[in-house]
C-alpha cells in the first residue's frame, strides 16, 4: 500500500509501506565512542566468495609474500568480485575454512599471516578528474577494487552500476536508513565520512549517468549523522541531491521499502530498481567507491558494529576483511559471562553463528552478542490463534499465517500460491506473533523444500532424457548393424549371380544401390526428430511445474534457483541494512 | 565456543497469548460486576461452574490426546470461553446446564477439532446454542432486574435456585423472572401493539431497560479498551455495530410503528458482547482486513434479520456461528494484494 503518509522535515512528501514494526532502538549501545581504528590480527581468513556470485580465483600460492592492497584473487565471471590483501604478510594456506554460512559448512579461503609491517602495494593512480573521464573507466576502477554492497547483501557493486542501455537510470537512491536496531556502522560512518559519502555520490551519478534526483534516505533516529550530512551537502552539494529524513520504522532499509517510502513507487514482485530507472546503494558502498576512485584504495576493510550487552566493550570498529570474529572480540575485551549466542547482523535478520571462528567478510556489518536476558528468542511456540498480527506487520502484505499453515501441511503448491517467494524474511511476522512461532524458519524451510524439489525434478528429467537418448542410440546402432548385414548378404547374392539385375530398381522401386547411403541418414533424422519431440514434451511437462521454474532449460533453471537462493539471502541481510 | 543457533528474528518480545486472554478476562469484569448487581449472584455461580468445567475438561481431553496439559491451561483460552458462556446464559440456569454447555464447548467444539486455533466455531456460542435449542424454556427464563431489591435472591438462595431449583419462600417463578427488552418488544409487537405504545411502559429506560443499558455501556467501554490495547482490531466491532444500526435505522425510517429506533439494537441482548468479545474471537473470525469487515457486517445483518423476523428474540449466537462457517470462503476471496503484484481475486 503506498498511501502518502506525511512529510519529511524537509517538506518532501513521503509514502508508507504496509505493516512494519518498531523494535526498541539499541543503537546508543555502540555509538558512544568514535570508530576505533583497525587492528592487525595474527591471521586473516579470506573467503574466495565474499559476495553473491561465483567465488574469486586465487592469484597467489602458499608461501608467497603479499603487500597490502595487492590483488590476491580475481573475480571469476561477471557476478564476482576481486579480493585484495588487507595487509602485508605471507600466504600460509589456501583451503577450506569455516565461514559464516547458515549451513555451517566450510568454504575455500586464502589464509594470510600478517607480518605487521603494512607494506603497501603500488596503488593505482587516483582518478581525481573522474568527471572528465569515461564512465566505463571509472566503473572498471570500481570493479577492480572488489567493491560489493556493504549493507549486508554483498552484491558486486559494478553490476548494479552497469544496468545496460535498455535500463536508463534517472535516479540514485542512497540507503542510509539502517533500520535494524543495534546496528550503527552506517550511522558512525556518516558522522565521520560525510564528505567522502558526498564524493561517492558524485562518482556514482557520473558512472550511472544519472540526470535526475539523488535521494539519501535516512531514518530520523540518527540526528548526528543527519547534521554531518547536511553540512557536507551544503559544502559540496551535487545538483538535485536531497537528504530525506524518514520516520523510523523497520524495515525501511529494505531496498524496495526505501524506494516506496521515498518515491511511492512499488517494484514488481521480482523486479529490480533499475526497471523503474533507479539504482540503490548503501552509504558504505558509496564511501568505498570514493576511496577506490579518488584514492586508489581497494576494499580491504569495513566498519563493523560490535554490540550487545554480552560484549565487554560495544562500539564500532574499522575491521580488516578476514579478521576472525573471535580475534576481534578478544581484542576488545571479550565476552561477558553467560553469552550463549553470537549473531552476525542485527536481531531482526542477522544470522546466528555456530562459532566465532569465522572471518568477517565484506558484507558483515555487525556482531551482536546478547546477554542472556537481552533478546527473547527461545520462548516455546504455541498454537497459531489466527490473530493476523503477522499479516498486519508484513511489509509486503503477505498472509504469514496461511503460509505457516500450508508449510506445516507440506502443501508447497499452496505455499507458492500465497506468494512465498515474495517473503523478504524481515522477521516482522515472527516478531509480533503472540504464540512465538518462528515463522521465518518455516518460510526458509518451505523455500528450501521447493528448491530441492525443483532440483530433484530437474535431475530426474535429465536422467530420463539421457536414458531415452541412450535407448534411441542403441536402437539406431542395432538398426544400422542389421542393415549392414542385409547389404552384405545382398552383395554376396549379387556376386553369386553376376550379370543379373545389378543397378536396377528392386521390387519396391528403390534404387538398390543407394539404399546403404540413405537409410542411416533417415534414421539419424528420425532420431533427431524424436529427441526434439522428447525435449518439447519435457518442456511442456515443466510448464506445470512450480511457476518460478516454468519453461526453462535445466541449465537456466539451475541458474535461476541459485540466483533465487542468493537473492533470498541477500534480501535477508541487505534489506535489514 | 559453540553458540546456540536459532533462526532470525532473534527477538520475540510480543505479548504472549495468555496475556491477550488475560486482558479479555479483565475487560469482562466491569460487566460482570454490573450483571451481578442487577441480575443476582447467579452469574458468579455460573462463572465458577463454567470455569471449573472448562479447565477440567480441557485437562482431561489433553491427557487423553497425550498432549501437554499445562501450556494449554495457562493460555487462558478455556477460561475465556467459559466466562463468555456464563455471561451469555441466564443467571438462574440450572447448574447442570451450565456444566453441559461448558463441557460441550470445550470438549466437542474446541478439543475434538484439535484444540486452540483449530476450532471452526466459537466454542462459547456453540455451547450457548446447544442449550438454547435443547432447553429453550430455561434459556429464556431470566431473572427480572425490576423486582424489588429485598426480594433479590442472595448468594445462598441463588445457590438453591441453581442446584435445587428452589426459589426463595414467598415468591414465584413468574414473579422472579421477566422478559428482556428484545423479548418484550417481540411479544408486544406480535400482540399488535405499536413501538411507541410498547415503549411507554414502565419497564423501559432511555432506550431499553436501564440494567441492560448499563451492561451494554460497560461492555462497550471495555471493548474500546481492548481495541486501544490492540487485543482486538476495530474492524469487527465497527462493521458489526455499523451494519446492525444501519439496517435498524433504515427500517425505523420506513416504519417506526413496527421497528424500534436504531440505537435500541445496540444496547439490547448480546450486541455489545458479540461485537467486542465474541465475533472478535481470532480463531473463528475472518483473518483478512476486508474479510473481517464482510464477516462482521454479515453478522450484523443476520442479527437484525433474526431479531426482526425470526423465531428467536436474540440472534448473536446464531449469527456468529453461521458466519464462522463462511470464514474459509471469505478469507479465500479477500486476500490482500501482495506488494509488487497485480490485484486478483482469490489465490
Amino acid at each position: 500500500m503506498s498511501l502518502p503518509r506525511d512529510l519529511s522535515p524537509s517538506g518532501r512528501r513521503l509514502w508508507r509501506f504496509h505493516g512494519g514494526v518498531h523494535p526498541p532502538e539499541e543503537k546508543a549501545l555502540s555509538t558512544a565512542a568514535p570508530i576505533a581504528p583497525a587492528l592487525i590480527p595474527d591471521r586473516l581468513v579470506l573467503p574466495l566468495q565474499q559476495h553473491i556470485g561465483a567465488p574469486a580465483q586465487p592469484l597467489v600460492a602458499v608461501g608467497e609474500r603479499v603487500l597490502k592492497g595487492q590483488l590476491i584473487a580475481q573475480a571469476d565471471g561477471a557476478v564476482s568480485a576481486n579480493l585484495h590483501a588487507p595487509t602485508s604478510g605471507q600466504i600460509s594456506a589456501i583451503g577450506e575454512h569455516p565461514v559464516a554460512h547458515p549451513s555451517g559448512l566450510n568454504a575455500p579461503c586464502i589464509l594470510l599471516e600478517p607480518d605487521g609491517e603494512e607494506r603497501r602495494a603500488e596503488l593505482p593512480e587516483p582518478l581525481a578528474d573522474f568527471a572528465q573521464r569515461d564512465p566505463g573507466e571509472v566503473l572498471a576502477r570500481i570493479r577492480w577494487a572488489g567493491i560489493v554492497g556493504l549493507g549486508g547483501a554483498a552484491f558486486p557493486s559494478a553490476i548494479k552500476l552497469a544496468p545496460g542501455p535498455d535500463l536508463p537510470i534517472h535516479s540514485l537512491i542512497i540507503n542510509a536508513a539502517e533500520c535494524e536496531p543495534y546496528i550503527s556502522c552506517d550511522d558512525m560512518l556518516m558522522r565521520r565520512d560525510a564528505a567522502k559519502l558526498v564524493q561517492g555520490i558524485h562518482i556514482l551519478r557520473h558512472v550511472l549517468g544519472v540526470t535526475g534526483e539523488c535521494l539519501i534516505g535516512i531514518e530520523d533516529n540518527k540526528p548526528e549523522a543527519i547534521t554531518a550530512l547536511q553540512q557536507a551537502l551544503a559544502a559540496h552539494a551535487p545538483a538535485h541531491t536531497e537528504l530525506v529524513v524518514i520516520p523510523t520504522l523497520y524495515p525501511s532499509g529494505g531496498e524496495k521499502q526505501l524506494i516506496q517510502v521515498l518515491t511511492g513507487q512499488e517494484l514488481a514482485s521480482k523486479g529490480i530498481p533499475a526497471q523503474i530507472g533507479m539504482v540503490c546503494h548503501n552509504v558504505g558502498t558509496a564511501v568505498a567507491v570514493a576511496d577506490a576512485v579518488l584514492r586508489g584504495i581497494p576494499l580491504i576493510s569495513r566498519i563493523v558494529t560490535l554490540t550487545g550487552r554480552g560484549l565487554a566493550q560495544a562500539g564500532n570498529q574499522e575491521v580488516l576483511i578476514g579478521t576472525l570474529a573471535a580475534d576481534l572480540i578478544a581484542q576488545r575485551g571479550g565476552y561477558r559471562p553467560g553469552v550463549t549466542r553470537l549473531i552476525q547482523g542485527g536481531p531482526m535478520m542477522g544470522q546466528a553463528l555456530h562459532s566465532d571462528q569465522v572471518p568477517l567478510t565484506k558484507g558483515a556489518n555487525c556482531l551482536l552478542a546478547p546477554a542472556p536476558a537481552e533478546l527473547d528468542a527461545s520462548a516455546p511456540a504455541g498454537p497459531c490463534i489466527r490473530c493476523s498480527q503477522c499479516a498486519d506487520a508484513c511489509p509486503v502484505q503477505l498472509l504469514p499465517q496461511q503460509l505457516y499453515w500450508h508449510t506445516r501441511a507440506k502443501d508447497m503448491d499452496k505455499v507458492q500460491d500465497y506468494n512465498l517467494f515474495d517473503c523478504i524474511e524481515c522477521g516482522c511476522c515472527a516478531y509480533v506473533c503472540p504464540s512465538h512461532i518462528p515463522l521465518v524458519q518455516y518460510y526458509r524451510f518451505a523455500k528450501n523444500s521447493i528448491w530441492t524439489q525443483a532440483e530433484e525434478k530437474r535431475k530426474a528429467e535429465h536422467a530420463r532424457q539421457r536414458h531415452e537418448a541412450r535407448q534411441q542410440r542403441l536402437e539406431r546402432v542395432e538398426r544400422e548393424r542389421k542393415e549392414k548385414i542385409r547389404q552384405k548378404n545382398e552383395a554376396l547374392r549379387r556376386k553369386d549371380k553376376p550379370g543379373s539385375d545389378q543397378g536396377k530398381p528392386d521390387a519396391a522401386g528403390n534404387p538398390s544401390g543407394n539404399e546403404a547411403e540413405t537409410d542411416p541418414k533417415k534414421a539419424a533424422i528420425a532420431a533427431a526428430l524424436a529427441r526434439a519431440k522428447a525435449k518439447k514434451a519435457a518442456l511442456a511437462e515443466q510448464g506445470v511445474q512450480p511457476k518460478n521454474t516454468a519453461e526453462l532449460t535445466p541449465a537456466q533453471q539451475r541458474q535461476v534457483e541459485a540466483a533465487e537462493k542468493r537473492r533470498a539471502q541477500a534480501a535477508s541481510q541487505q534489506e535489514s541494512e | 565456543m559453540p553458540f546456540q543457533v536459532l533462526s532470525s528474528p532473534h527477538d520475540h518480545p510480543a505479548r504472549p497469548v495468555n496475556r491477550l486472554m488475560l486482558q479479555v478476562l479483565l475487560a469482562l469484569i466491569p460487566a460482570i460486576a454490573i450483571i451481578t448487581w442487577f441480575f443476582g449472584f447467579g452469574l458468579l455461580i455460573n462463572l465458577t461452574l463454567a470455569s471449573a468445567t472448562a479447565l477440567l475438561a480441557e485437562a482431561a481431553v489433553l491427557r487423553l490426546r497425550r498432549r501437554p496439559v499445562r501450556p494449554a491451561l495457562f493460555d487462558l483460552s478455556a477460561l475465556v470461553s467459559a466466562w463468555l458462556l456464563a455471561i451469555a446464559v441466564p443467571t438462574i440456569l440450572p447448574w447442570w446446564m451450565v456444566v453441559l454447555g461448558s463441557l460441550f464447548a470445550i470438549v466437542v467444539v474446541k478439543q475434538l477439532y484439535g484444540g486452540l486455533g483449530y476450532n471452526p466455531f466459537n466454542p462459547a456460542m456453540a455451547g450457548y446454542l446447544l442449550l438454547l435449542i435443547s432447553y429453550p424454556m430455561e434459556m429464556t427464563q431470566r431473572l427480572s432486574p425490576s423486582i424489588p431489591r429485598e426480594h433479590m435472591p442472595d448468594l445462598l438462595q441463588s445457590l438453591q435456585i441453581s442446584f435445587l431449583r428452589v426459589i426463595p419462600p414467598g415468591t414465584t417463578w413468574d414473579a422472579l423472572t421477566g422478559a428482556t427488552p428484545l423479548d418484550e418488544l417481540r411479544t408486544k409487537l406480535a400482540m399488535g401493539l405499536r413501538v411507541d405504545q410498547i415503549h411507554s411502559g414502565s419497564f423501559w429506560g432511555h432506550l431499553t431497560g436501564q440494567p441492560w443499558e448499563w451492561v451494554s455501556l460497560a461492555l462497550f467501554i471495555s471493548g474500546l479498551w481492548l481495541i486501544y490495547r490492540r487485543v482486538i482490531s476495530w474492524h469487527i466491532p465497527l462493521a458489526f455495530l455499523g451494519s446492525l444500526s444501519a439496517l435498524a435505522f433504515l427500517f425505523f425510517l420506513l416504519d417506526p410503528q413496527r421497528y424500534p429506533v436504531g440505537f435500541f439494537h445496540l444496547v439490547s441482548g448480546g450486541t455489545m458482547l458479540g461485537a467486542f468479545f465474541i465475533a472478535t474471537d481470532p480463531v473463528t473470525a475472518s483473518t483478512t482486513p476486508l474479510g473481517r469487515l464482510i464477516y462482521a457486517a454479515a453478522i450484523g445483518v443476520i442479527v437484525f434479520a433474526i431479531r426482526s423476523w425470526g423465531g428467536y428474540p436474540d440472534a448473536v449466537a446464531f449469527a456468529v456461528v453461521l458466519m464462522n462457517m463462511a470464514v474459509p470462503m471469505i478469507d479465500h476471496y479477500t486476500q490482500p494484494r501482495v506488494t509488487g503484484h497485480k490485484r486478483r481475486l482469490g489465490p
